[in-house]
């Protein structure tokens, strides 16, 4: 948030209010996509319509789920490991809190404007690695182990290629500054060009395609949902869930997808930055949300549309995916990446 | 005098105890994975016992008849014609092709044979049963590898099917329309024509799978190699149908049939017995994919040749069969099917001996899971195509 708006404020004030916006970007724009895409664009490619009841074209069903979800019973299995068991979802959760502090919405717009912004978010991307461990352990179930260990081996191995992808953003922007690299985008060019500024999935393309596959793989979205395979695994890692904690691994998946869609539309797609307006300009501070979630929405599409099309990949495929194609791919871009850079 | 107290003797122990049990459980021993009965990929109530080893299987271990409901032994308590209510219900998606086998062994006992209509009548609905069974095969084997959206297109298709066999036989899926010595009714007025669209949608359909799922990259990577059954292998675990033509072996009852499928007449159309010679996962689909397509022209053909006449025999108003024995088996959607009737003379049946496809594809299970991942056990067991209902009786 804007250093002036805060500068009357006492560190509690400002602590509640960048909570309070937090959960409303994160929750908000979860709810956003579960009802557009879960429940409406899927629906359609189905050839169905999906929920049409509860309020009007169903747009309350979310809610009826929340509620629905809120009064069951909380179960733990009688052999689960209690305290583990029941604080996976909450550290898988954190971390998707912990991403979207770095994501800006606009010149003024951020929760932490970190001079390793990105790195930052990449490092805490990680710990939901831990909560789905958590979860497969302390189960207590075979299905949630085998899920729980398949998700930590994605997880690692999908890690790397996204980081790589990073990094030749990183090098062409010069910062890792997640502002700057919007500015940086805004104010580029492409051989003299700047109508558009430089988006960079036109330069870094390659990047961007590494991003959405490994994204993809991170959010364990089909092709590459092998540890939820709900066909094998019943729900792998989530399999023991009921109610509320059910709910909160439900929502860290959505709202991570929104996450990861914000951190790619800021990478690649210049964030909240439209050609013809200038990003600093004050206006943009109430249309910069909007543009975001524009392109998030735009991209978390591409996500389900993957989704709900592609058979998944079996565990060894997909490892063989990730460090046999997709990291040397990722390598020899930021190789050319600082060439490039070092010749222009 | 170093002497060692009983304190650290103890903490030394208790130390050698636990490298010694540390040791113990580095050692991997298996794990015994219970999948089923209540488990999305048995679509039923299949259960598979797999000891595994990491991901790998070292043995599995079919647990059937958790659904026995015992067909076998209440056909021997009901009238022939009662009969027919009861083996609908065996593979429940491709019902009216479950009574065919039954009613020509019957009517074999009694030496009648149905009118020319009713053959005709009788084999299009045979096909037609066998297209509504494996339509939902196309779109079960992709929720089996993880794609979720062609099931709903085949169950959107095969809602055209089915409407038809409705309009037919009154019954969407359990017909009972089958007599002996002919069939209950003729078919309604309009219905060939309405019956030729659906048959183009039903290709059309095909062409979208063919798109869909068998083309997909990930989808042969998931299914080429996985599951081979060498020919003499399935041969010698008694598999038929579409499983035993995926892995080579040209032998369809349709057209190969000894102990005389007389009542249909696949003998006067135009068509082809498809294999694959892989054997593996990905060409049993592509066998059932183009055996769908077949259907479509055989039933085709069947409408443009319709002969008229009656469609039911000269039988008795209360049926007795006399003393005799008769086996009849027909390729069924699943594969070969049979039933061994023994009568004594009178109202019901001595003995009815039911060979239900699914259990003998079952059976290669413990000999085709030893091992592959445990993903794999999804698409073998989807692409054997089982129906809980035929495996149990």
């Amino acid at each position: 948030m804007s250093s002036a708006l805060f500068a009357e404020l006492a560190y509690w004030q400002q602590t509640g209010i960048r909570v309070g916006v937090g959960l409303a970007a994160v929750l908000l724009v979860a709810g956003a996509l579960v009802y557009m895409h879960l429940f409406k664009a899927v629906s359609f490619m189905q050839s169905r319509l999906g929920p049409m009841e509860a309020g009007p074209y169903g747009s309350l069903q979310l809610l009826a789920e929340v509620g629905k979800h809120l009064q069951k019973e909380d179960i733990f299995p009688r052999k689960a490991d209690r305290f583990v068991f029941g604080a996976a979802p909450f550290v898988v959760l954190a971390s998707t809190f912990l991403l979207v502090v770095v994501v800006p919405a606009g010149p003024d717009l951020w929760f932490v404007d970190s001079e390793l912004g990105i790195y930052l978010g990449m490092a805490v991307s990680s710990v939901s690695v831990l909560g789905i461990l958590m979860a497969g352990w302390g189960s207590s179930n075979k299905y949630s182990l085998l899920g729980g260990l398949r998700a930590t081996g994605q997880l690692i191995a999908y890690e790397l290629p996204l980081i790589l992808a990073v990094i030749g953003v990183v090098i062409q922007a010069g910062t890792m500054n997640m502002a700057d690299i919007v500015y940086a985008q805004a104010n580029g060019e492409i051989f003299g060009l700047g109508i558009v500024g430089n988006p960079y999935i036109l330069t870094q393309g390659v990047a961007f395609i590494i991003f959405l596959i490994a994204m993809q793989a991170e959010l364990a979205q089909a092709p590459f949902d092998m540890p939820v395979a709900e066909s094998e695994l019943v729900t792998g890692y989530m399999t023991e869930y009921s109610g509320m904690r059910f709910l909160l691994f439900f929502i860290g998946e959505f709202a991570t997808a929104g996450v990861f869609a914000a951190l790619a539309s800021v990478l690649f797609l210049g964030g909240w930055y439209v050609p013809g307006i200038d990003p600093s300009a004050n206006i943009m501070n109430v249309l910069g949300p909007l543009v975001m979630l524009v392109k998030i929405v735009g991209l978390t599409f591409v996500v389900f549309w993957t989704r709900f099309t592609m058979p998944r990949f079996r565990e060894d495929q997909l490892q063989r995916l990730a460090w046999k194609f997709l990291i040397p791919i990722a390598l020899a871009n930021i190789v050319v990446t600082g060439i490039l850079k070092v010749t222009f | 005098m170093t002497a060692v107290s009983s304190r650290q003797q103890l903490n030394y122990i208790a130390a050698q105890a636990a490298d010694a049990r540390v040791n113990l459980e580095i050692e991997t021993e298996g794990m015994t994975l219970n999948i089923g009965p209540q488990h999305p990929a048995t679509h039923g109530t299949l259960r598979i016992v797999a000891k595994l080893d990491g991901e790998q299987v070292i043995a599995a271990d079919p647990v059937m008849g958790y659904m026995h409901r015992g067909y076998e032994k209440l056909s021997e308590v009901r009238t022939y014609p009662q009969v027919t209510t009861l083996i609908n219900r065996i593979d429940w998606l491709g019902s009216f092709a479950n009574e065919v086998p039954f009613i020509l062994a019957a009517e074999q006992l009694m030496e009648v044979e149905a009118p020319p209509r009713a053959q005709w009548i009788r084999t299009v609905l045979f096909e037609m049963s066998r297209i509504a069974n494996i339509v939902l095969f196309l779109g079960d084997m992709a929720v089996q590898v993880g794609a979720v959206t062609p099931i709903f297109f085949a169950f959107r298709d095969r809602e055209h099917i089915l409407n038809q066999i409705e309009a037919a036989t009154g019954g969407r899926f359990h017909p009972n329309f089958d007599r002996i010595g002919g069939l209950k009714d003729d078919l309604p007025k309009g219905w060939t024509v309405e019956t030729k669209q659906v048959m183009k949608k039903m290709r059309s359909f095909c062409d979208e799978i063919e798109g869909l799922v068998m083309g997909n990259e990930i989808f042969q990577a998931r299914t080429r190699g996985i599951g081979v059954v060498p020919p003499d292998i399935g041969l010698s675990y008694g598999l038929s149908g579409a499983n035993i033509r995926g892995s080579g072996v040209d032998w369809d009852v349709r057209r190969d049939g000894t102990t005389g499928a007389g009542g249909l007449v696949h003998d006067e159309l135009d068509w082809r017995v498809w294999t694959h010679p892989d054997g593996d996962s990905f060409s049993r689909f592509w066998v059932r994919l183009q055996e769908v397509r077949e259907s479509t022209k055989m039933v085709d053909q069947l409408l443009d040749g319709l002969p008229s006449g009656s469609i039911m025999a000269k039988v008795p108003r209360i049926i007795k069969v006399p003393a005799g024995e008769a086996y009849v088996e027909t390729e069924n959607p699943l594969g070969v099917m049979g039933y061994y009737v023994v009568s004594k003379g009178g109202l019901v049946p001595f003995r009815v001996k039911i060979r239900s496809a699914s259990f003998n594809n079952m059976s290669i299970t413990p000999w085709l899971l030893t091992g592959v991942y445990v993903p794999d056990i999804i698409t073998i067991l989807g692409s054997l195509y089982f129906i809980l209902g035929d495996i149990d009786r």
